[in-house]
């Protein structure tokens, strides 16, 4: 494979990622919710930004991962690689009989529904309080070491690498899916559905495609997530994380995977550090920050890479 | 049985203020297909402004509806003027992330001002009492409530109906392109019916905040089923969005009632079972 910008970016990122490991050791609990944040907004990333689909609930898939997780660790499944796999699964289980209802429509009542399904799955996994422990939260569920070689420190050491190998493994997968014929597909839809129909192409075929994977790829995130916090609560399938993804995708200039992942860690930093400063202003800064973002920051970071890019794009 | 009929009588009074909430947004939708997320907001100024002046300043309850009303409408103009007529000409993705940044930005705004905790609202005497109707025992409130929302119903309905600005309106809402043909600015009723929008939220969030209370997560409570008011009764569309808003009411607080386990989610599994049996919405066209 030729080398792309994206994946050179790729690796400044990833060698980024490394230092921060030896420069901050009293971060990594941070850093590691970071590379979940990017896994989890890159999974929503193939949706919006290459798709062109909107949803207002992606965080189902990310909650679902994390109470599947949480819910095999509790059952005596506690090897988290098995675990990961089997909670990726379950999201596309989930994706899978979703799309139905997601792929039919216009933008407005796609939008609609996918808020509604959130708000279901949010509801039910509050209402299922013998399963998901409600408003509680599950704390109770064993994670084992990985491989049985590797258990999770008290320092972050283990999460650490655990979680940047698993953001290095879907970045190069999301670089090798909108690089196919099935990525260029996508971005055709998002372009004008009617001539990609108009050409033969199976845009439902494709849309539910992709929506399992991003599905699956938010559940990833979500076990993670479960994994390395050992804690699963009702606001990992909240509309609130719902939308942390859409400004993610959004700041990170839609359709951009070095973008993305740029953005999340920008995003997930200033949450981190205004948030425990000051929810409300932490609120208020995001919200300009949107708002502004419409009027000048249209590209996103992303038009920071411009200057690298070769310019087959847009 | 009594115990049923009040809950009806509450649902038709919840139903009552989610009109007045969704009705601006459903004409702007259909007029500019102006997706705003953040129409909760202007619900949410409306009920500041009525705490502020009854709890703060003691004005009279009655005098403070059209005050919010007409406080609420300026701050719609503003916004429109400032902001949101360069919005809507964008991509639709580009409406959402503005619209959300606007009502966390106003949730925000209102924690700082106001603090997070709930309002307390000092209804005046008259509206505390209890009234007889039909053997049934229910608070004044209540009874105001399903007043103002079926008077400003009749109003809004016969504005759109009936009048040369409603005309205009719903020729806009029909073939926009056709509508500036004739010499209709439409820019301009974009302006004037946002800003009516807002003063009617404004004016239910006024109303609303002894009954459903007040606080800086109000733009986002109430979100989703001020979407679903419009979506269901179809953009543009005003007496849909009545029968909307009542029967969501009704359900929603039937739901809650006799069914508590499930009662929340009984209203989401409804949109999501009417989007996608019902895509348009019950009344396609008749704003």
């Amino acid at each position: 494979m030729r080398v792309t910008p994206e994946a050179g970016i790729g690796v400044v990122l990833l060698v980024a990622a490394v230092a921060a490991f030896f420069l901050f050791p009293g971060y990594l609990a941070l850093l590691s919710t970071i590379f979940i944040l990017a896994i989890f907004a890159l999974s929503y990333d193939l949706l919006q930004g290459h798709a062109g689909v909107v949803s207002l609930g992606h965080a189902v898939f990310f909650g679902i991962g994390a109470y599947a997780s949480a819910l095999l660790g509790r059952h005596g499944i506690a090897e988290p690689i098995v675990c990961l796999l089997l909670s990726t699964l379950a999201s596309a289980l989930v994706a899978g009989v979703l799309t139905r209802i997601v792929v039919v429509g216009n933008d407005l009542t796609r939008l609609l529904v996918t808020l509604g399904v959130g708000f279901l799955f949010f509801e039910a996994a509050n209402q299922a309080n013998w399963l998901t422990g409600g408003a509680d939260g599950m704390p109770d569920f064993e994670v084992a070491p990985i491989l049985g070689l590797f258990p999770f420190d008290f320092l972050g050491r283990t999460a650490y690498f655990y979680t940047l190998a698993v953001l290095v493994l879907v970045y190069a997968a999301m670089l090798r899916i909108t690089r196919s014929a099935f990525g260029l597909a996508l971005r055709g839809i998002r372009e004008n559905t009617m001539r990609m129909h108009a050409i033969g192409a199976p845009v439902s075929r494709h849309l539910a495609l992709a929506y399992i994977m991003a599905g699956a790829c938010a559940g990833a995130a979500g076990a993670l997530l479960a994994q390395t916090s050992r804690f699963v609560s009702l606001d990992m399938l909240g509309f609130e994380r719902s939308a942390d993804v859409v400004v993610i995708t959004a700041l990170g200039g839609t359709g951009s995977i070095p973008g993305v992942v740029l953005a999340a860690a920008v995003f997930g930093y200033l949450k981190d550090a205004l948030s425990s400063f000051s929810p409300k202003y932490w609120q208020l800064g995001i919200g300009l920050v949107l708002m502004a973002s419409v009027f000048v920051l249209r590209q996103g970071l992303a038009g920071l890479f411009n200057v690298f890019r070769t310019g087959d794009r847009e | 049985m009594a115990g049923l009929l009040t809950v009806v009588f509450d649902g038709v009074a919840y139903g009552m203020l989610l009109f007045l909430f969704s009705v601006g947004l459903s004409v702007t939708l259909g007029l500019m297909r102006f997706i705003n997320l953040a129409h909760g907001a202007f619900g949410m100024v409306g009920g500041y402004v009525a705490v502020t002046l009854l709890n703060g300043f003691g004005v009279p309850f009655l005098l403070i509806l059209p005050i919010a009303f007409i406080l609420t409408g300026l701050f719609g103009a503003a916004a429109e003027k400032a902001m949101i007529r360069h919005v809507y000409r964008m991509p639709e993705l580009q409406q959402v992330l503005f619209s959300i940044g606007f009502a966390f930005a106003a949730g925000a705004v209102a924690n700082i001002l106001f603090g997070p905790q709930q309002q307390p609202m000092i209804l005046p005497s008259w509206l505390t009492v209890q009234v007889s109707v039909l053997g049934l025992d229910v608070t004044a409130y209540r009874l105001f409530l399903i007043g103002s929302g079926l008077l400003v119903g009749l109003l809004v309905i016969g504005l759109f109906n009936y009048t040369l600005y409603g005309a205009k309106v719903r020729a806009a809402v029909d073939l926009r392109r056709t509508a500036e043909g004739i010499g209709i600015n439409v820019d301009r009723l974009f302006l004037v019916t946002f800003s009516l929008g807002a003063a009617f939220a404004g004016l239910g969030g006024a109303l609303a905040v002894g009954f459903l209370g007040l606080d800086p997560t109000f733009p986002l409570k109430y979100l989703v089923i001020v979407l679903m008011v419009v979506a269901i009764g179809g953009p543009g569309s005003i007496v849909g969005s009545f029968l909307a808003a009542l029967g969501l009411g009704v359900t929603d607080a039937l739901f809650k009632y006799l069914v508590p386990e499930v009662g929340g989610f009984v209203i989401y599994a409804l949109l999501v079972i009417m989007m996608v049996f019902f895509p348009k919405g019950i009344m396609e066209r008749s704003a």
